[in-house]
């Protein structure tokens, strides 16, 4: 394999990892507030807790790690996207600060103030929707070199039906992603009354994810034909997605096999995920920056996937670990004394 | 000064990692006061050393969490800020932020078993065991992101040709001369004053006439620590200056208002500058000085800022900020000792003056870490990278940045007041003497 396609490989696993695991997180703090707005918070806010509590930090590191990333194997893309998204970049990061250091406080500090949930669930929307623009931008349209600036044509994006579309399936997956999990957690705690709310949860949002999908097909259609046509071609994965989301929903609603659920909707994004990724090749940003002028040098790019393989080693055991303790470890998950 | 988006730039970055630096010296310091504390705690069966663990743990999350956000906010500022800037980093030093973030990962997914195992094991070393690398995430996080500061100061490890970067060398760039006596000085001032940190809290209580022995344990413990690693940071400032004179003269001839070179040279503290004449007026003398620090030899030779074009020097105010920096470094070294003295003589009970020492080493050290990072990062000017990149050619050229300017200084205003009233609201209903009395601690 190529050394850039190395390179977009490795971070486009990570984005994915990020996806999963930051979906899981904003959807159950959305949810919790929600539920706390509906008084109905004693019935969820143990399981989001005790499994937020312990991988929170974890989830904003794949974040990091997709940027830094990015920028060592792609140095011009932090130039292009550097500059153009200085202000919608900054809003994002003001919400993500928001809502990390809320996440502590209201944990830590102030337990039941209603206006730090309020700031911790619905930045938990906005972040998602803003950095899925992110995608949309370097779909290309968006952005326009004079001399040597920069620009990001803002008006045209707020007017892009594309943008929108796009908007609406980050939101609609973020809950759906994060709702079959949360149900598959609340099961194994034998938490029946939350399982049982998470799945109307995840049911309900099941229906407008696919929907919001196929309007994202549709626009890109109009919006860049070509990335559309290459999709086509990948259509086969895109197909594998369908079924595996029709696997999902039907589990979710013969209500058995929650872990099964969850897995299949994993599978549901991954296959539609690299779909997009692999039909989004060779650009970076459409059409100015493509994976193989803007590598790195080769000694940079050895030395990245070196310094990659040697952390995935010390990574992946402390993963397994942090999962055994906390994800399989039924006696925590039910909240029980463990000792 | 004319507020162009280079100024701006400049002035949003220092304000972020100004920020950002006081959260992530605790976050690299607090693991090891914790750490020791819990293993004394299990050695000595001693409940007390367990809950100072404890209650520090507390706090910690909240620091962190706030080093965190402001950690990602640099990580994407300096892209969003410095795109040329980063560009070239990312051809030539992309491996150290790389390996930041697999240490980050590493800190990250232990931090998270060590907060929520307390009671899990029955061996009480296995959870201390989960302390280590939490210790050793954070401490390389800050070595990996040094060497990339290093680099701007003594870039090496790539070759110029005719505007393209070729022949690049990650490891020679990464390990460049700045490397180690930044690291290590920078390593050891965020231990010693996180030591202070945690010692003016115990001091606080002494001094309002708690009792307890729990405080004066805890006291003892942070001072031991501040002492020894306030040393470790003067030894290494030694270093740092060793480096300076050899591969940034001009920026130690500025802190110094040095302007001829000379063998013998004396280090002048504090005083008044006659910009026209080069004179120093009522500052404090202190003959040979200079050449030790720089060189390690009385007669040692100094290079003088009459060596360098005008504008190639940085700006002369920053002899204030090292000054600052090595009376407070002088000061850290002096309480502990005069803390050990006391206690040796006295026994238990010091004077309230050195409760209130200790308590005043807590702002001071951290003030001690803005002044140096002001007075290293100024004193690189005009340069982002040494020799090769003006500061004014790295900057972004996207308009807003003054808003983007008052939109995170609103942001970290918000941080400071609400993480300090968190922290001061989690302690202040459940003081330590009614946690260790409730029993519920088993060692
Ligand atoms: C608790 C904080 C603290 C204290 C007490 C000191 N320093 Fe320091 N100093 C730092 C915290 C710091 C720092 C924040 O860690 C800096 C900024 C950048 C760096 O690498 O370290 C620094 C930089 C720095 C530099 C510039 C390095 C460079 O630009 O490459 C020198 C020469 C010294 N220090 C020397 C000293 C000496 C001789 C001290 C005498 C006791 C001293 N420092 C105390
Ligand atoms: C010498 C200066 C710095 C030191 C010692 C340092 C150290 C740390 C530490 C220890 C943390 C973890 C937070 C905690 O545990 O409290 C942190 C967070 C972070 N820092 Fe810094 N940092 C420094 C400067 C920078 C700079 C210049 C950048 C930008 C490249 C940066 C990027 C980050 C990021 C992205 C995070 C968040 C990581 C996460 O999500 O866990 N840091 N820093
Ligand atoms: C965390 C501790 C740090 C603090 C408090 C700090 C402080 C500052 C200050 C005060 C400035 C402004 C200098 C001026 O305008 O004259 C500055 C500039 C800058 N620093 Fe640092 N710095 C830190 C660490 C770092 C590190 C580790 C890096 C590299 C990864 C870095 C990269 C930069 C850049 C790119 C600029 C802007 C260009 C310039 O003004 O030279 N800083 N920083």
């Amino acid at each position: 394999m190529s050394l850039e396609l190395a390179g977009i490989t490795v971070l486009w696993i990570f984005l994915y990892g990020y996806i999963i695991v930051a979906s899981i997180d904003f959807g159950a703090g959305f949810f919790s507030f929600y539920c706390k707005a509906r008084r109905q918070d004693h019935i969820v806010n143990g399981i989001i807790q005790r499994y937020l509590s312990p991988v929170w930090e974890v989830t904003n590191v794949f974040l990091i790690f997709f940027v830094v990333g990015l920028v060592g194997f792609f140095p011009d893309t932090a130039y292009y996207y550097g500059t153009a998204l200085l202000v919608p970049g900054s809003i994002a990061l003001v919400l993500l600060s928001l809502r990390g250091s809320f996440y502590a406080f209201a944990h830590y500090g102030a337990r039941e103030n209603m206006l730090f949930h309020f700031i911790y669930g619905v930045t938990g929307l906005f972040i998602p929707a803003s950095l899925a623009t992110i995608l949309t931008i370097s779909e290309g349209g968006f952005i326009e070199v004079r001399g040597d600036e920069v620009i990001l044509l803002m008006d045209r994006l707020l007017a892009s039906p594309y943008s929108w579309a796009v908007v609406l399936l980050a939101l609609a997956s973020v809950l759906f992603i994060s709702a079959s999990f949360l149900t598959y957690y609340a099961d194994k705690a034998k938490d029946v009354r939350a399982a049982k709310l998470l799945r109307s949860f995840a049911i309900g949002w099941s229906l407008p994810t696919i929907f919001a999908s196929f309007l994202v097909f549709l626009s890109i259609r109009n919006h860049n034909p070509q990335h559309f046509d290459k999709m086509l071609d990948a259509s086969w994965l895109f197909l594998l997605s369908l079924a595996s989301f029709l696997f999902a929903l039907a589990l979710l609603l013969k209500k058995r096999g929650y872990g099964w659920a969850f897995v299949f909707v994993m599978l549901q994004f991954a296959f539609a995920f690299f779909g997009y990724g692999v039909s989004h090749l060779p650009y970076l940003l459409y059409p100015y920056v493509t994976i193989t002028d803007s590598i790195t040098s080769p000694q940079m790019g050895a030395a990245l996937v070196i310094g990659f393989i040697a952390g995935l080693c010390l990574l992946v055991p402390s993963l397994i670990l942090l999962m055994r303790l906390f994800l399989f470890d039924a006696r925590y998950v039910q909240g029980k004394p463990t000792k | 000064m004319e507020l162009d988006n280079t100024m701006l730039a400049r002035i949003l970055t220092s304000l972020t990692l100004g920020f950002h630096i006081i959260f992530a010296a605790l976050g690299v310091g607090i693991p090891v006061l914790i750490s020791a504390a819990e293993w004394l705690g299990i050695r000595r069966k001693d409940p007390a050393y367990i809950l100072l663990a404890k209650r520090w743990v507390k706090g910690f999350t909240v620091t962190v969490a706030v080093g965190v956000v402001t950690g990602t906010c640099i990580g994407l500022q300096l892209s969003l800020l410095w795109p040329s800037f980063m560009k070239v980093a990312g051809e030539v030093i992309a491996l150290p932020l790389f390996l930041e973030t697999f240490a980050f990962f590493f800190e990250a997914i232990f931090l998270g078993i060590y907060l929520y195992t307390w009671d899990r094991f029955r061996n009480p070393y296995i959870h201390w065991i989960f302390s280590i690398p939490v210790i050793l995430g954070s401490t390389a996080s800050a070595f990996f992101i040094m060497t990339v500061n290093a680099f701007m100061n003594a870039p090496q490890g790539f070759t110029l040709d005719g505007g393209a970067i070729v022949d690049i060398q990650p490891l020679a760039a990464m390990f460049n001369p700045a490397t180690p006596s930044k690291a290590g000085h920078m390593i050891f001032s965020a231990y010693a004053a996180s030591a202070y940190v945690l010692a003016a809290l115990a001091a606080w209580q002494l001094l309002k006439g708690k009792r307890h022995e729990y405080y004066r344990k805890a006291l003892k413990l942070t001072m031991t620590m501040a002492l020894l690693f306030s040393f470790g940071t003067a030894v290494w400032g030694d270093l740092a200056g060793k480096y300076l004179a050899e591969y940034q003269p001009v920026k130690l001839a500025a802190a110094e208002w040095h302007f001829e070179t000379k063998p013998q040279a004396e280090l002048i503290f504090g005083g008044v500058l006659d910009e026209e004449t080069g004179e120093v007026k009522y500052g404090l003398k202190l003959p040979y000085a200079l050449s030790i620090l720089a060189t390690g030899l009385p007669d040692g030779e100094v290079k003088g800022l009459n060596e360098f074009p005008e504008e190639e020097r940085p700006p002369l105010f920053v002899h204030y900020l090292f000054d600052g920096m090595v009376t407070i470094g002088l000061y850290m070294l002096v309480v502990p000792l005069v803390y050990f003295y006391y206690r040796r003589k006295h026994s238990e009970q010091g004077p309230r003056l050195l409760y209130r020492a200790i308590i005043w080493g807590a702002p001071l050290s951290l003030l001690a870490i803005e002044l140096g990072w002001m007075f290293t990062e100024i004193g690189r000017q005009p340069w982002i990278l040494v020799g090769y990149m003006k500061t004014a050619h790295a900057a972004t050229t996207a308009d807003n940045v003054g808003e983007m300017l008052i939109l995170f200084s609103l942001l970290y205003i918000f941080l400071a007041v609400t993480s300090s009233l968190v922290l001061a609201r989690m302690f202040r209903n459940k003081p330590a003497e009614a946690e260790l009395s409730g029993g519920q601690l088993d060692v």
